[in-house]
């Protein structure tokens, strides 16, 4: 962080402010958080933050590979939704014949594993094979399982046994060492991502296809390959992720997920990702997800600013990332 | 809304059509799609009076629609009115500004309109108004947090998506426990969803050392709250005060649960009322218009078996 107070060149400044303003922005969430509220950096409350971040951080790293491969992805919020209901519905249909016990939760996880994986293979074969726009395609699916999860819940809730409940609990709230599991499960996903990104020849793939993918099936990548697995990838993630979120309140509605792609797809934009594909930097997700949930906890933890102002500070935040990443593809 | 009587020429106006004519009347109904769990009630409730009203009254047909967005219901209700020939629309208006010209055509063709719960930007459109008691909503919960606090205390409240509806609750319930000694630390929108309210707890539990009681002002809220101050661990907490009617947490009232021991109605089966008291009118002399107010009711462990609805999904 010392970068910024060095006067470098013209051109340089501004990769560094690209490379350096999401972690700066974070850093003065955080500083602003403890000014306000003593209880801000308690264990409990960044427990709390970081717990109810990994939902869309989990989506968001899966999302950075389809945006740098040059796709979009509309539906993870309608899937985690219908994934939610399905895994339910499959946890409660086996109760009687499986009994409460780790089992079963192994057999729902293998439910929301499976159900996401083909979710993203049907997204990814409709984009790749049918050649058809991946916004349109997502939009689509996007309705589709909203529509399905209403219609399982039959408009109402879907609710987990509450035999089952106490016993899958423990996925949400427990962990090692006082770090919740969906923390570990979002670093290693992370951690993953940021790997397989900038080491792994997928990750240089997925930017090729993203940049011209003209070029990238030249150079013989294998373009719907790339294009098709970054879709199934994002759909296993959220399946991880709705592995997380069935636990906390054991249900899911039709409210389930709502606008968590567009969640997912700021944190990704606001982490440096270029929206246009080509380039993807999975640790910028990362943070763009903690802004975006710090934006939420400070608002809450503070008075003074009227909550209906939320949606505004956070859309004031992504456009500001967006003037930065602009910056940067004039210049190169 | 001020006439609650009947008088000779609302009832003619009613009966427009000859009462003893053989023909088929069609009375449509518009409703909001199941977006959230009070709607998918509300949705249950439609449909199981469509159903038993098309066996009582063989001269009646029904078209039910639901619209996920205002836009689709106006779409619905022109669609009713020129290739169906209602009679009568039952409608639940998504927003009141959008729905209230396309209402107003279907009544000036000379239809019965009975609108549901959230009324029309312009008064008099309707033959027949049903609706919930808001104002009346918070009072209840008001009134109940004052007698389970007597000596007062320190409350958060959880509010709705921000609509006049939840402005009314929330006046009724502050004027409710206007000089009680009850204190509101803060006030946050869980916009009706359990996620939302999960979260804006957690942040409440890290705020605020100690709470007395909660004021969820509604059950898919009181859920997200609950598990939160599971989560936390903390016994300060004494209980908190949903409202709706959900099924599960009247079962937690009729139970005697300390966390929930009571809850407020706010029932989607008004729907219902709408749907039969329209049918009575087309079908009978019997005077229906005017103004159905569906009071609020505290839900305690000695009533809450008579709230239990086993098949309803809400």
């Amino acid at each position: 962080m010392t970068a910024t107070e060095t006067q470098p060149s013209r051109a340089t400044r501004s990769v560094n402010l690209k490379v350096l303003g999401p972690i700066l922005a974070l850093v003065v969430l955080v500083i602003v958080g403890a000014a306000l509220n003593g209880n801000f950096l308690s264990a409990a409350n960044i427990t709390n933050v970081l717990s109810r971040s990994a939902f869309i951080g989990i989506i968001a790293v899966g999302m950075t590979f389809v945006i740098t491969a040059g796709g979009l992805d509309l539906s993870v919020g309608s899937m985690a939704a219908f994934i939610a209901g399905l895994m339910i519905l499959v946890m409660n249909a086996m109760l009687p014949t499986m009994g409460p016990g780790w089992p079963l939760v192994f057999v729902g996880m293998l439910t929301a594993m499976v159900a996401g994986t083909l979710a993203g293979f049907v997204n990814g074969f409709l984009i790749t094979t049918m050649r058809i726009e991946a916004f349109i395609v997502t939009l689509g699916t996007m309705g589709i399982y909203r529509s399905l999860v209403t219609w399982l819940a039959d408009g109402g809730t879907l609710s987990l046994d509450f035999g089952m409940r106490s016993v899958i609990r423990p996925i949400y709230f427990d962990g090692i060492l006082g770090i919740s599991w969906p923390i570990i499960v979002f670093a290693l996903v992370a951690i993953i991502g940021e790997l397989v990104m900038r080491r792994a020849a997928f990750g240089r793939h997925a930017a090729a296809v993203g940049s011209n993918d003209q070029v990238a099936r030249y150079s013989s990548v294998n373009v719907n390959r790339v294009r098709m697995l970054t879709y199934v990838f994002l759909g296993i993630l959220v399946g991880v992720a709705t592995i997380m979120y069935v636990p906390r309140l054991g249900s899911a509605s039709p409210s389930t997920g709502v606008l968590w792609e567009l969640e997912a797809i700021a944190a990704v934009i606001i982490g440096g990702t270029m929206l246009k594909g080509g380039f993807g930097r999975v640790w910028g997700t990362v943070i763009g997800v903690l802004i975006l949930s710090l934006i939420d906890n400070i608002l809450n933890l503070t008075d003074g600013v009227s909550p209906y102002l939320n949606g505004a500070i956070q859309g004031v935040i992504i456009i500001l990332a967006v003037i930065l990443q602009r910056d940067k593809k004039a210049e190169s | 809304m001020k006439f609650t009587k009947i008088t000779a020429a609302a009832l003619a106006a009613t009966l427009a059509m000859p009462v003893f004519a053989q023909d088929t009347k069609v009375i449509g109904v518009s409703i909001p799609a199941a977006t959230h769990g009070w709607a998918g009630g509300m949705n249950f409730h439609a449909q199981q009076a469509v159903d038993r009203l098309e066996k009582v009254y063989p001269e009646l047909d029904f078209v039910l629609a639901t619209a996920s967005d205002p836009a689709k219901q106006v779409n619905d209700i022109e669609d009713m009115l020129a290739t169906r020939n209602i009679s009568a629309l039952v409608v639940l208006p998504f927003e009141s500004e959008p729905l209230t010209s396309p209402v107003k055509a279907v009544a000036d063709s000379g239809a019965w309109v009975t609108v549901v719960d959230r009324g029309l930007a312009q008064p008099g459109i309707e033959d027949l108004y049903v609706a919930g008691d808001n104002p009346g909503f918070g009072k209840v919960s008001g009134e109940y947090m004052v007698s389970a606090m007597p000596d007062g205390g320190d409350i958060v409240v959880f509010r709705g998506i921000p609509t006049t509806i939840d402005n009314e609750r929330v006046e009724g319930f502050e004027n409710a426990i206007d000089g009680s000694g009850i204190n509101i630390l803060a006030m946050e929108h869980g916009n009706w969803n359990r996620d939302d309210s999960f979260t804006v707890m957690q942040d409440f539990l890290s705020k605020y050392d100690k709470i007395d009681a909660v004021w969820a002002s509604d059950d898919d809220m009181a859920i997200g709250v609950l598990a939160a101050i599971e989560q936390s661990g903390r016994d300060d907490i004494k209980f908190v005060l949903g409202g709706a009617g959900m099924k599960e947490m009247v079962a937690k009232v009729r139970d005697g649960d300390p966390m929930i021991p009571a809850d407020v109605t706010y029932p989607p089966s008004m729907i219902a009322t709408a749907i039969e008291l329209t049918a009575v009118g087309l079908t009978s002399t019997a005077p229906v218009s005017g103004t159905f107010t569906i009071g609020s009711v505290l839900i305690t462990s000695e009533n809450a078996a008579d709230f239990y609805y086993e098949d309803s999904p809400f």
